[in-house]
């Protein structure tokens, strides 16, 4: 019973990861509760992200939804996500602008389908924006780069 | 009567379409009609103005024209604390206008 | 004060290159408006009555003469040769263009200012109080802490597309200067059994539905504030309404779910967080607390010569009691008579910046009453600077009466206004003035805001006003009894509103049933408390 929610690989234009991309029928984070072999779930802005949390090690993909880039609950969810140890692919989607990438990644998204592709220069660019960033986020605390503060301090 | 207001884009210019371009005097304001939203639309996608929106006006006697707010009529000649800012710093008749 | 590291001057660095290539991607139309807005507003630039204006951020509100000197060549160079110092210690040029905002981000960031964050729906300037590290009566000076939230809240990836602002506040001390009870977060330093931590309290704010923060937690320790303060906001980044634009405070949120219920979930989140090692080292707080030494204070006379009265008149009204004793602060009037609350001239900037570092070890502060303070005054000093000041049109010693009056752009400036207030002010303080009646009141903060979004805090003013919009022409709501102040209030409307002229009678009214009913030393505030509302709206309509 595969959704015709989610989006799928071919809309992915931007990812960080070295494995396969993901191709999994999404489900609702209402249905992924119910399924137990749901591997694939699609989070809205309304929904609770740790309601997740038991599944996170069965999970392959996590499609976080922006209907509206100013809506910024996902990057809560992302975090959430992360902090409780997830490390499947988390997919940005929707209403993903150039001057968010940026936050997105930092957040923890590792993949990004954004509903009208970005030009790839810009993206670079974008992706690049933080030399260096002064509080914690994914990025830091997974130990992939450091804080202003930590590098002040080493 | 039907005109519009917006700003220009790169100087935030207050500014009035005047049925050929856009003037930063609101007597050369233009009646556009019904046909304020299609303008609009071309203009702000030619980035001619920005934010644009239409408003009431009347033409006064002397051709003058008066936006229905007080707020597009203070656009129109700038702050009334400051007459030396405004378009008619030497007008004193300029601040009874705008109220 | 703090200085730049190479680290922090990378960062405004970055952030102008940034800025300049959005700007030019807007320009060329690879960006729409509706998608350049939130970008130009996070680097607070707005698009007004009249054309951008820039709100630049002045952290806390300390900044020193260079910084200060800047600001004066800004308001010459690039605007109309003036700024407004605003109600959250910030300054705004009103005449900008677009094409020159870059350009202006770049000479700001040689002196290590920036306009970051100071508009959109993430957190704005820290906020504190003007006398900070100055005042007899602080626990501390608190603004380390208000810079390690600066930095904090600078770029945060996950708190930069919130419901909506949010306004954080740092204080040390019983006395509320900075009105931190009515911010969205309003912190206190305290100390409880030999340790110094901080109090919060979360949910406050004006604007259409004005709240009194209620506390959250008594007692958070130092090396925890930052998770603390992440997981206050990350409750309201998951939770706060997103499906009305005024509803979506904090303040909302916090009424909503109820206190205890907002606690337990910041409570939650916390305990989580601290699992996840977020809080800045010790030795960060430390590093920044550095730059915040005192100056090397010196002895000196302790008392003014008081035989010209104008002078002495100012040292009462304007100087504030310093922690040593041969100093004060002293407060620069940015309130002549019938002059616009808050405006000052290139030419006065570059003076007050001369000033402070002549008499004030080249630093000043902005208050959120929109005045100007030099924190370190010797008090042998006063007399030479009150001189200076005074020829400058900067002396009005009116600090806290009726002329030291909040009023916000209004109608004159701002697109969000319903009516004008500048000349309501203009002519309230030229009335009192003339008639003698500012000094007969003694301590009266009058705000006027020009909408319900409450940028003049109407609702903490002893006398508030509130302009709106009845059938197009503009009208006034008079309040009485707020106070932002430790004995915080919420001020109550009188009545139906009045039009221009009504409202100044109505002023006239409210101030002389005051002076007729008042009891020893009350201030207004006190006689309407003990009074109540009903002696004043008799008066007002009969």
């Amino acid at each position: 019973m595969v959704d015709s929610l989610g989006t799928s690989p071919d809309e992915v234009q931007f990812r960080f990861r070295d494995d396969e991309v993901a191709d999994h029928g999404t489900v609702t984070v209402d249905a992924c509760c119910d399924q137990t072999n749901a591997t694939a779930v699609r989070i809205e802005p309304g929904d609770d992200a740790r309601v997740l949390l038991p599944f996170v090690d069965r999970l392959a993909l996590i499609e976080v939804n922006f209907p509206s880039f100013a809506d910024g609950r996902g990057y809560s969810a992302a975090r959430i996500l992360r902090e409780a140890g997830y490390t499947g692919e988390l997919r940005a989607v929707g209403d993903v602008l150039i001057d968010q990438l940026s936050h997105m990644r930092r957040c923890g998204f590792d993949a990004f389908a954004p509903d009208t592709p970005l030009d790839e220069e810009d993206a670079r660019r974008a992706f690049a924006t933080w030399e260096n960033v002064y509080q914690h986020a994914q990025d830091t605390s997974s130990g992939r780069r450091r804080t202003i503060v930590e590098l002040r301090h080493e | 009567m039907k005109i519009l207001t917006g700003n220009d884009l790169k100087t935030g210019d207050v500014i009035w379409w005047t049925g050929a371009g856009w003037s930063r005097h609101v007597d050369d304001a233009a009646d556009v009609g019904d046909a304020g939203n299609e303008i609009l639309a071309t203009e702000e996608a030619a980035r001619r103005v920005n934010v644009p929106y239409i408003i009431e006006a009347t033409r006064e006697e002397d051709g003058a024209v008066r936006p229905a707010h007080i707020k597009d009529r203070v656009r129109a000649l700038g702050p009334t604390v400051r007459p030396d800012l405004t378009l008619k710093p030497k007008d004193p008749s300029a601040l009874d206008w705008v109220i | 004060m703090y200085k730049y590291d190479t680290y922090d001057q990378a960062m405004v660095d970055a952030r102008v290159a940034e800025f300049r290539d959005q700007a030019r991607r807007r320009l060329e139309g690879k960006l729409t408006e509706d998608q350049f807005k939130p970008l130009r507003l996070m680097n607070g630039l707005y698009l007004q009555l009249h054309a951008y204006m820039l709100r630049v951020a002045i952290p806390y509100g300390t900044l020193n003469s260079a910084q200060m000197n800047a600001l004066g060549d800004i308001a010459d160079k690039y605007d109309r040769g003036y700024g407004h110092f605003t109600t959250r210690q910030n300054i705004q040029y009103n005449w900008i263009k677009l094409e020159d905002a870059a350009d202006i981000l770049e000479d700001l960031s040689k002196v290590e200012m920036h306009a970051i964050q100071t508009s959109g729906n993430c957190i704005r300037n820290i906020s504190s109080d003007h006398f900070a590290g100055a005042s007899h009566d602080e626990l501390i000076d608190p603004r380390p802490y208000a810079e390690l939230l600066r930095q904090w809240s600078s770029f945060h990836p996950e708190f930069t597309y919130l419901p909506r602002k949010f306004k954080i506040c740092v204080i040390a001390a019983e006395k509320d200067r900075a009105a931190m009870r009515l911010h969205d977060i309003g912190i206190q330093i305290v100390e409880q059994n030999g340790e110094i931590g901080a109090r919060f309290f979360v949910g406050g704010g004006m604007g259409r539905t004005p709240m009194v923060a209620p506390m959250i937690r008594d007692f958070v320790p130092l090396d925890q504030l930052i998770t603390y303060a992440e997981a206050c906001l990350r409750v309201y980044n998951r939770y706060g309404r997103r499906d009305n634009k005024y509803k979506a405070r904090i303040k909302i949120l916090v009424h909503e779910l109820g206190k205890e219920e907002y606690t337990r979930q910041v409570e939650e989140e916390f305990a989580h967080l601290l699992d996840q090692g977020i809080e800045p080292p010790l030795a960060e707080i430390a590093r920044i607390t550095e730059y915040f030494a005192d100056p090397a204070f010196e002895d000196g006379a302790k008392t003014v010569d008081r035989s010209d009265p104008d002078f002495a008149l100012w040292v009462d009204r304007n100087t504030h009691r310093h922690k040593h004793d041969s100093y004060v602060s002293a407060v620069v009037s940015l309130k002549p008579v019938g002059g616009i609350p808050g405006d000052a001239s290139g030419e006065q900037i570059r003076l007050m910046a001369r000033l402070s570092k002549q008499y004030s070890f080249d630093e000043l502060r902005i208050m959120h009453t929109q005045n100007v303070v030099l924190p370190h005054v010797k008090i042998e000093d006063l007399h030479a600077l009150w001189t200076a000041l005074d020829a400058a049109d900067l002396g009005a010693p009116n600090m806290d009466t009726i002329e030291d009056m909040i009023a916000c752009p209004g109608l004159d400036y701002c697109a969000l206004a319903n009516a004008r207030s500048i000349p309501l002010a203009q002519r309230i303080s030229e009335r009192f003035d003339a008639s003698g009646k500012t000094e007969k009141l003694g301590e009266l903060k009058l705000k006027i805001s020009g909408c319900i979004n409450a940028c003049g805090h109407h609702h903490a003013g002893h006398i508030g006003i509130l302009g709106v919009d009845k059938k197009g022409k503009e009208n006034y709501q008079l309040s009485l009894g707020g106070s932002e102040a430790e004995d915080v209030s919420l001020a109550k409307i009188t009545g139906p509103g009045f039009d221009e002229d009504g409202v100044i009678e109505a002023v006239e009214t409210v101030t002389d049933v005051y002076l007729a009913q008042k009891q020893g030393e009350e201030r207004f505030l006190d006689t309407y408390r003990r009074i109540g509302m009903a002696p004043f709206k008799e008066a007002l309509y009969g």
